[in-house]
C-alpha cells in the first residue's frame, strides 16, 4: 500500500508545477527597461550613422537583436528550464536550430545557386 | 490568360457551365459511378435511420478511438481513388507506342500523375498513419484520451475536407497538371491560368491545418498524459516513433503552409516570389517545399517503424532487442532529416560544395536506419517467432525496404544523381520506399490492432494471399521501372517513341494487376471478417500475447479505456504484468470525467471546404462570408464553457462486469 | 517511483494501477500545446525571413529600402509593440492578485496600443503602395509586405483575441479558464514581441544600411 501512495504522491508533484510562472512587477520592469535600450540603441545607430561602417553597425544591431530576444524570452515569455518539465525550452532550442538551418541553409544554397547559374560579369560582357 | 478565365461574374466567380467536363467520356463515367454509389450509401444511411446515430457516435465524437478509426476510413477510400489513378497511369504507359496516342489525352493524363501522387501522400498515407496513431498511442501510455479531444476531431474533419476538395476537383472543374509538388513557373498563374493548382493549394491547406494541430495535440498527449511511472525510455517504442513523427509534422508542415501561401500570393494577387520577372525565383519554391518534403518522408516511415517494433517483439515473444539504441536512431533521423533537402534537386546547380554536403549528410542518415534493421533482426534471433500475418508483412518490409533504401544511397551520390535525376529510377526507388516501409507498416499495423478495435480478428487465409500479391506484385511492377530509369526513361512521360521499351511497361501494368488483387484480397478480408466475426471474437483483448497496455484492456476498448489508470514498471508493461500476477480489479470504481462531443469541428471544417471552394473558383462574396463564419463559430465556440461530464460509476461498473462475464466465457 | 520499483524487487505484489481518479486537471497541456503552436508558427515566420533574405535585394530596377522606409515611423511603431508588451505583463499581474478591473483596465490599455501600432502599420502599406511601390513591383516588396503583413495579420488576431477575452472575463470573471485563456494570449502577444524584433532588425535597420 505504501508504495501505491508514493507513486500517487509522486506524480502528484509532477503536477505541482502545473502553476505557471507570471513573472513578478520587478522583473516586467527590469525587461522593458532592459529592451528599451537595446531597441533605442541599433536605431540610434544607424540613424545617425554612427559606426561610419556599414558592415561593422550591422553585426552590431544583430548582435543587439539577439540579446533583446533573449531578454524578452526570459522577463516576459517567462522561460527556463524548469518551465513544463523542460519540454518549453527544449521545443524552443529545436525550433531555434530549425530556424537556424532553414535561414543559413536557404541562403548558403540560393547564394551558390546565383553564383554558379546566373554569373553577373557574364551578363555585363554580352553583346 | 486565356479568354475564359477572365470573364468572372460576380456570383458564380469562375464557376460556369463549361467548367464540368462533360467532354471527357471517362470522368462522366466515373461520375455516374460515383453519383449511383453515392445515392445508394445515402439511401441505404436513410432507410435504416443511421444519419442520427452517426451525427451523435461518431461525427462528433472526441473519443480518440472512433476519431482514429474514421481517419482509417477516410485513408482507405481515398486510396482506392489513388490506385485508380495508378492503374490509369499503368495502362496508359503500356499502350501508348508504335504511335498510339493511348487512350488518356495530356490535359487528362497530366492531371491523373498529380492526383496521384498528391492523394497517396496527403490523403491515403498521412491519414493512415494518423489514425493508428490516434487510435493507439493514448491507449499504450494508459491515458483515457489525447490532450486536446475537441481540436481531434476539428483536425480530422479538416483533413477529410481537403480530401473532399481533390475529389470535387474530378467533377468540377479539374486539378494540377504540374506534378504532385507544383513546382513555378509551371504552376504560376502564366502556365496554369486554370483552377487545378488552386484545388491543390487549398486542399492542402485546408488538409495542412487539421494536420498541424493533430501533430501538437499527439505531442502534448503524449508529453502531459502518460501514465504514472511510464519515464521515457519505458515508453514503448511505436509511442517513440509516434512523438518524433509529431514532432516533425509541427516542425515541418508550417514551412508548406507557409510556402504554398506564397504561391497562392503569385497567383492571386501577382507578387513575384517565384516568378521569373521582377526578381522573383522560383528555385527558391523548390528549396522551400523540400525543406518540409524531406522530413514529410520520415513523418511517414518512423511510425511505420514504431509498428514493425512492436510486431517483432511481440511476435517473435522476445523484448525488443537494443531499445535504447532504436529510441536514438529515431531522435537521430529525426533531426538528420532536416539536413538533408537538397538531395531531391542536386541538379539546380548549386555546385560541388552544396552537392557535396547533402550527399554526405543523405548517406549518414542510411547509418540509423540500418541499426534499426539489424534491430529488429536481433529481435528475431532465437525467438520464438509466430508467421501470422503481421509479422509476415514485416518480414517481406525488411528485404523489400533494404533495397529501396540502397537505391537511395545510390541516387544520394550527387554525379549518379545527375544521370537518374527525374528518371523511372527514382520513381520505382520511392515507390519501394513508400510501399515497402510505409504502405507494408500500415497494413501490418491494421492486421494487428484491428482485434483491439472491432473485437475480432481478421480472417488469416484472405490476409495471406493479399499479401502475396501486394508483395509479389510490388517486384512486378517496379522493377521494370528501374530498369527503365537506368535506360534514361523519364518519369510522367505520356508517350513513347521506341518500341522496345514496351515490353518493361506491360510488364509494370502487369505488375499493377497483381497489386489490383492483393487489394481486393484485403477488402474481401475485412468483409469476409466482418461476416464471420462470431467465429473470429476474441474476448481476451489480448489475442496476440501482446506487450504494451494497449492490451491490457478490453476489445474494442470502453470510451474510458481503463478503469483505474495504470501504473507502469516496466518498458512492456502488459507482459510485466502478466508475469508479476496483474489481478484485475473488479470493485471500486469510481465516476470517469470524460470531455463532451460536440459538432463545432465538422461545422467549422465544412465551412473551410466552402471557403476552399470558394477561393478556387473567385467567388468572392462567398469567400468572406465563410472567413467571417469561421471567426465567428469559433469564438462562439469559445463561450461554450461546459464541455466535460462524468461517466456515472454505474455504468462503469456494468461496462466491467461485462468484461468480467466475457473473460470467465473465454476461459471457459 | 524509487519506491515502488524497490517494493517490487523484494517481492511484494507490485502496484499496477491508482485506486484514485488521476490527477490530470482539465487544460493542464495547454500552455504546453499553445508554446508548440506558437513554435510552429515561428517556423511560418523563419520561411517569410528566408524568403526576405534571398530575394530582399532584387530590386527589379524599383525602389529599395533607402527610398521607402521611414525609420522614425518604425521606431514609433516598436514603442508601440514595446508598451503593449509591459501593460500586458501588469495585465497579468493584477490577474494573479485576482483584481478583476484592473485587470481589464491594463487590457484595454493594451488593447488601444495594439490598435495604434495596427494603424500606423496601415498608414505605412498605403503610403508604399500610393507611391507605386507596391507588392507586385519586385521580389523585394512582396517579400516586404508578406513578411510584414503577416506580422501585421497576428496582431489584428492576437486583438480580436483580447477583445473576446475582456468580454469573456467581464461576464464570467477571472475564472480558472479565463486565466488559462489570458495567459495564452500573453504568450501570443509576448511571441509577436520577439518576432518584431527580428523585423525591424532584419528588415528595416539592415535595409537602411545596405
Amino acid at each position: 500500500m505504501s508504495s501505491e501512495t508514493n507513486a500517487q504522491h509522486q506524480h502528484d508533484a509532477d503536477h505541482g508545477s502545473e502553476e505557471q510562472a507570471h513573472g513578478s512587477f520587478r522583473g516586467y520592469m527590469t525587461g522593458f527597461v532592459l529592451s528599451v535600450f537595446l531597441t533605442a540603441i541599433p536605431f540610434w545607430l544607424v540613424m545617425n550613422n554612427v559606426l561610419d561602417n556599414n558592415q561593422l553597425t550591422g553585426f552590431v544591431i544583430m548582435g543587439f537583436a539577439v540579446v533583446q530576444i533573449i531578454v524578452h524570452m526570459v522577463y516576459f515569455l517567462h522561460m527556463n528550464g524548469r518551465a513544463e518539465g523542460g519540454w518549453s525550452l527544449l521545443a524552443l532550442v529545436f525550433t531555434l536550430i530549425l530556424v537556424v538551418i532553414a535561414l543559413a541553409g536557404s541562403l548558403w544554397v540560393m547564394y551558390h545557386l546565383n553564383t554558379n547559374m546566373m554569373p553577373v560579369h557574364d551578363m555585363k560582357q554580352m553583346p | 490568360m486565356s479568354e475564359a478565365s477572365t470573364q468572372t461574374s460576380m456570383i458564380l466567380g469562375k464557376l460556369t457551365l463549361q467548367s464540368f467536363p462533360l467532354h471527357e467520356p471517362i470522368v462522366v463515367a466515373t461520375f455516374v459511378v460515383v453519383a449511383l454509389g453515392g445515392i445508394a450509401v445515402v439511401g441505404a444511411l436513410t432507410y435504416f435511420r443511421l444519419w442520427g446515430y452517426l451525427w451523435r457516435e461518431w461525427f462528433t465524437s472526441v473519443d480518440h478511438k472512433k476519431i482514429g478509426i474514421m481517419y482509417m476510413v477516410l485513408g482507405l477510400i481515398m486510396l482506392l481513388r489513388g490506385f485508380a489513378d495508378a492503374v490509369m497511369m499503368r495502362i496508359q504507359q503500356a499502350w501508348a507506342f508504335n504511335g498510339s496516342e493511348g487512350y488518356l489525352n495530356a490535359h487528362h493524363y497530366d492531371q491523373i500523375f498529380t492526383a496521384h501522387g498528391t492523394i497517396m501522400i496527403f490523403f491515403v498515407a498521412m491519414p493512415l498513419v494518423t489514425g493508428l496513431m490516434n487510435y493507439v498511442v493514448p491507449l499504450q501510455i494508459g491515458a483515457r484520451d489525447v490532450s486536446f479531444p475537441f481540436l481531434n476531431n476539428f483536425s480530422f474533419w479538416m483533413t477529410t475536407a481537403g480530401a473532399v476538395l481533390v475529389m470535387m476537383s474530378l467533377f468540377i472543374g479539374e486539378f494540377a497538371r504540374t506534378g504532385w509538388l507544383a513546382y513555378p513557373p509551371l504552376s504560376g498563374i502564366a502556365y496554369s491560368p486554370d483552377v487545378g493548382v488552386d484545388y491543390y493549394i487549398w486542399a492542402l491547406q485546408v488538409a495542412g491545418v487539421g494536420t498541424t494541430l493533430s501533430g501538437i495535440n499527439l505531442i502534448c498527449t503524449i508529453v502531459k498524459m502518460r501514465a504514472p511511472g511510464m519515464s521515457l525510455m519505458k515508453m514503448p517504442i511505436f509511442t517513440w516513433t509516434a512523438l518524433c513523427s509529431n514532432v516533425l509534422i509541427v516542425a515541418s508542415f508550417p514551412v508548406l503552409t507557409a510556402t504554398l501561401a506564397l504561391l497562392t500570393l503569385d497567383r492571386y494577387v501577382g507578387t513575384n516570389f517565384f516568378t521569373n520577372d521582377f526578381g522573383g525565383n522560383p528555385m527558391m519554391y523548390v528549396n522551400l517545399i523540400w525543406i518540409w518534403g524531406h522530413p514529410e518522408v520520415y513523418i511517414l516511415i518512423l511510425p511505420a517503424f514504431g509498428i514493425f517494433s512492436e510486431v517483432t517483439s511481440t511476435f517473435s515473444g522476445k523484448r525488443l532487442f537494443g531499445y535504447t539504441s532504436m529510441v536514438y536512431a529515431t531522435v537521430v533521423i529525426t533531426i538528420l532529416s532536416y539536413l538533408v533537402w537538397l538531395h531531391h534537386f542536386f541538379t539546380m546547380g548549386s555546385g560541388a560544395s552544396v552537392n557535396s554536403f547533402f550527399g554526405i549528410t543523405t548517406m549518414i542518415i542510411s547509418i540509423p536506419t540500418g541499426a534499426k534493421i539489424f534491430n529488429w533482426l536481433f529481435t528475431m534471433y532465437r525467438g520464438r517467432i509466430r508467421y501470422e500475418e503481421p509479422m509476415m508483412w514485416t518480414v517481406a518490409f525488411m528485404l523489400t525496404f533494404v533495397i529501396g533504401g540502397m537505391t537511395g544511397v545510390l541516387l544520394a551520390v550527387p554525379p549518379a544523381d545527375f544521370v537518374l535525376h527525374n528518371s523511372l529510377f527514382l520513381v520505382a526507388h520511392f515507390h519501394n520506399v513508400i510501399i515497402g516501409g510505409v504502405l507494408y507498416g500500415l497494413l501490418a499495423g491494421i492486421v494487428y490492432w484491428w482485434p483491439k478495435a472491432f473485437g475480432f480478428r481478421l480472417h488469416p487465409t484472405m490476409g495471406k494471399i493479399s499479401f502475396w500479391f501486394w508483395v509479389i506484385g510490388f517486384w512486378v511492377a517496379f522493377t521494370p521501372l528501374y530498369v527503365l530509369g537506368l535506360m534514361g526513361v523519364t518519369r510522367r512521360m505520356r508517350v513513347f517513341d521506341d518500341p522496345s521499351l514496351q515490353i518493361w511497361f506491360v510488364i509494370a501494368g502487369f505488375g499493377a494487376a497483381l497489386i489490383f488483387l492483393g487489394i481486393v484480397f484485403f477488402l474481401l478480408q475485412i468483409a469476409y471478417s466482418i461476416w464471420k466475426r462470431h467465429e473470429l471474437r476474441d474476448e481476451t483483448g489480448d489475442p496476440w500475447d501482446g506487450r504494451t497496455l494497449e492490451w491490457a484492456t478490453s476489445s474494442p476498448p470502453p470510451a474510458y479505456n481503463f478503469a483505474f489508470t495504470p501504473v507502469i514498471h516496466d518498458n512492456d508493461a502488459w507482459t510485466d504484468m502478466k508475469r508479476r500476477g496483474y489481478v484485475r480489479p473488479l470493485s471500486g470504481f469510481k465516476p470517469i470525467h470524460m470531455p463532451r462531443n460536440t459538432g463545432t469541428g465538422i461545422i467549422l471544417a465544412g465551412i473551410s471546404l466552402a471557403l476552399g471552394f470558394a477561393l478556387i473558383w473567385h467567388i468572392w462574396w462567398l469567400a468572406a462570408l465563410c472567413f467571417a463564419a469561421i471567426i465567428v463559430t469559433a469564438i462562439a465556440h469559445s463561450f461554450n464553457y461546459d464541455r466535460d461530464f462524468h461517466i456515472p460509476a454505474a455504468d462503469v461498473v456494468q461496462a466491467e462486469d461485462e468484461r468480467t462475464r466475457r473473460l470467465a466465457g473465454s476461459r471457459a | 517511483m524509487a519506491s515502488t520499483i524497490t517494493a517490487s524487487q523484494t517481492g511484494e505484489a507490485p502496484v499496477f494501477y491508482l485506486k484514485d481518479e488521476h490527477p490530470h486537471p482539465e487544460g493542464h497541456s495547454t500552455p504546453l500545446g499553445f508554446w508548440i503552436y506558437l513554435m510552429s508558427d515561428c517556423l511560418i515566420f523563419a520561411v517569410l525571413f528566408a524568403i526576405y533574405g534571398v530575394l530582399g535585394t532584387n530590386y527589379a530596377a524599383g525602389p529599395g529600402p533607402k527610398d521607402l522606409f521611414d525609420l522614425n515611423l518604425v521606431a514609433l511603431n516598436t514603442a508601440m509593440l514595446l508598451f503593449s508588451s509591459i501593460t500586458y505583463g501588469f495585465a497579468m499581474l493584477t490577474m494573479v492578485q485576482g483584481r478583476v478591473a484592473a485587470t481589464q483596465g491594463w487590457l484595454a490599455v493594451t488593447a488601444l496600443f495594439g490598435l495604434a501600432f495596427l494603424g500606423i502599420e496601415l498608414y505605412e502599406f498605403h503610403h508604399l503602395i500610393s507611391i507605386g511601390a507596391t507588392p507586385q513591383r519586385s521580389a523585394f516588396l512582396s517579400s516586404f509586405f508578406v513578411l510584414v503583413g503577416t506580422h501585421w495579420l497576428h496582431v489584428t488576431f492576437g486583438t480580436i483575441w483580447l477583445f473576446t477575452l475582456m468580454v469573456q472575463v467581464a461576464r464570467h470573471g477571472l475564472i480558472t479558464a479565463n486565466r488559462r485563456r489570458l495567459m495564452c494570449l500573453s504568450m501570443f502577444w509576448h511571441f509577436l514581441d520577439v518576432i518584431w524584433i527580428g523585423v525591424f532588425t532584419f528588415v528595416y535597420l539592415l535595409g537602411m544600411l545596405r
